[in-house]
């Protein structure tokens, strides 16, 4: 066998193992975050009134087969300049680093550790949220729902913002804007494997 | 003849709170991003709320109790008074109302003294807000302008016609009767 054939015998082989490669890993490809009828919100309390916002820009990475969700992965990443609320005012006051700070940190991120089943079509989600360079361990009760042939995954979870230093200085005080921001999400999947 | 003491409370309590919170909203819009802007600006949404309500009180009460007779004066200035407070009384509604939609407009929902939360008038609407804004400001303006020549003229019959009007809204000096008659007795 000359060493022209053995070369092209090897390619052919690895060529094969290759493609094969995909197969053997039974990996489920990412899902398709779908911009319409997705949406990132959140409310804050200012002396007891509920002011809320919502993020424009936001992706998601979701691997998760919701039979196998142990092997999945979720990372999201969300635009802190695009914040958005009913008044022009707090538009342009959010992104400052008082709050957000979007010039220096650019994005919000989570990046899952686990996710585990926790009922007929709900999961929990345990991860890292982090918001202007300060990372927390949260878990993020996630229901998934089949709509026609996409998932919508829906939940809601409560974060201190103090933690994160968002309205530090003098809007520490918890009694004039209150601590906790409820986080709430609704992110329209497409290719994720069936429930 | 005096007005009845019910009147005159509703009538001076309303114009410490209506003055103070023209003179809140005034000072408030100019304030930068911050604690005191914010709590100034409830301040205000809680005390236009109570105006609303004391509005109504007052307007109820205005309607089931004849006031006294009036002064002697000309009928042009007769017809101007009588203007002047059914404008008043448009006012004393109209304004808090357009800055409760406003708010409600903004994404603010109005949370009475902090704890009682009222329906919005409007749902959010970014465009809506922004025609609000101006609305509750120009009609706070009338308002203010209103107050003025109430009071001016109020001041004209007390200290230059020398009538005494202004008596007829203070309590008596010593346990002065009260004088309105309830229209249904």
């Amino acid at each position: 066998m000359s060493t022209r054939t053995l070369s092209a015998l090897t390619a052919l082989f690895l060529a094969l193992a290759g493609a094969g490669a995909p197969l053997a890993l039974a990996q489920p490809r990412p899902a398709q975050l779908q911009a319409a009828g997705s949406e990132v919100a959140f409310t804050t309390r200012q002396m007891g009134v509920p002011v809320e916002g919502r993020f424009g820009s936001f992706s998601a990475q979701v691997v998760l087969d919701p039979r196998k969700p142990e092997s999945g992965s979720v990372r999201m990443a969300i635009d802190t300049a695009s914040a958005r609320f009913g008044s022009a005012e707090l538009d342009a006051e959010v992104p400052k680093p008082t709050w957000l700070h979007a010039a220096g940190f650019p994005q919000a991120t989570f990046q899952s550790t686990r996710i585990q089943a926790a009922g007929p079509g709900r999961f929990e989600v345990v991860g890292k949220l982090g918001i202007k360079g300060v990372s927390r361990d949260i878990v993020v009760p996630v229901q998934l729902a089949p709509a026609g042939t996409q998932h919508v995954a829906t939940g809601t979870f409560t974060i201190k913002r103090l933690d994160f230093k968002v309205g530090d200085g003098e809007w520490a005080d918890t009694s004039m804007l209150a601590n906790e921001v409820v986080v709430r999400f609704k992110l329209v999947l497409a290719g994720l494997p069936p429930l | 003849m005096r007005h009845h003491p019910v009147t005159m409370a509703l009538h001076w309590l309303l114009a410490l709170m209506i003055l103070g919170a023209l003179a809140v909203g005034l000072y408030m819009t100019g304030l930068p991003f911050s604690p005191t802007r914010l709590r100034l600006y409830n301040w205000h949404k809680w005390a236009g709320v109570t105006i609303l309500a004391l509005s109504a009180l007052r307007l109820l009460w205005r309607l089931t109790h004849r006031p006294p007779a009036e002064l002697p004066m000309a009928a042009w200035q007769r017809r101007a008074a009588h203007h002047v407070h059914a404008a008043l009384y448009l006012v004393f509604f109209a304004v808090p109302l357009a800055g409760w939609a406003y708010s409600s407009a903004a994404g603010f929902p109005v949370v009475l003294f902090g704890v009682l939360p009222l329906p919005d008038l409007v749902t959010p609407d970014r465009v809506l807000s922004e025609s609000l804004k101006p609305l509750h400001r120009w009609l706070a303006y009338a308002l203010a302008t209103l107050v003025v020549l109430h009071v001016a003229a109020a001041l004209k019959h007390h200290f230059v016609d020398r009538d005494g009007l202004l008596l007829r809204m203070m309590p008596a000096r010593r346990g002065g009767a009260p004088t309105v008659q309830p229209i249904h007795r």
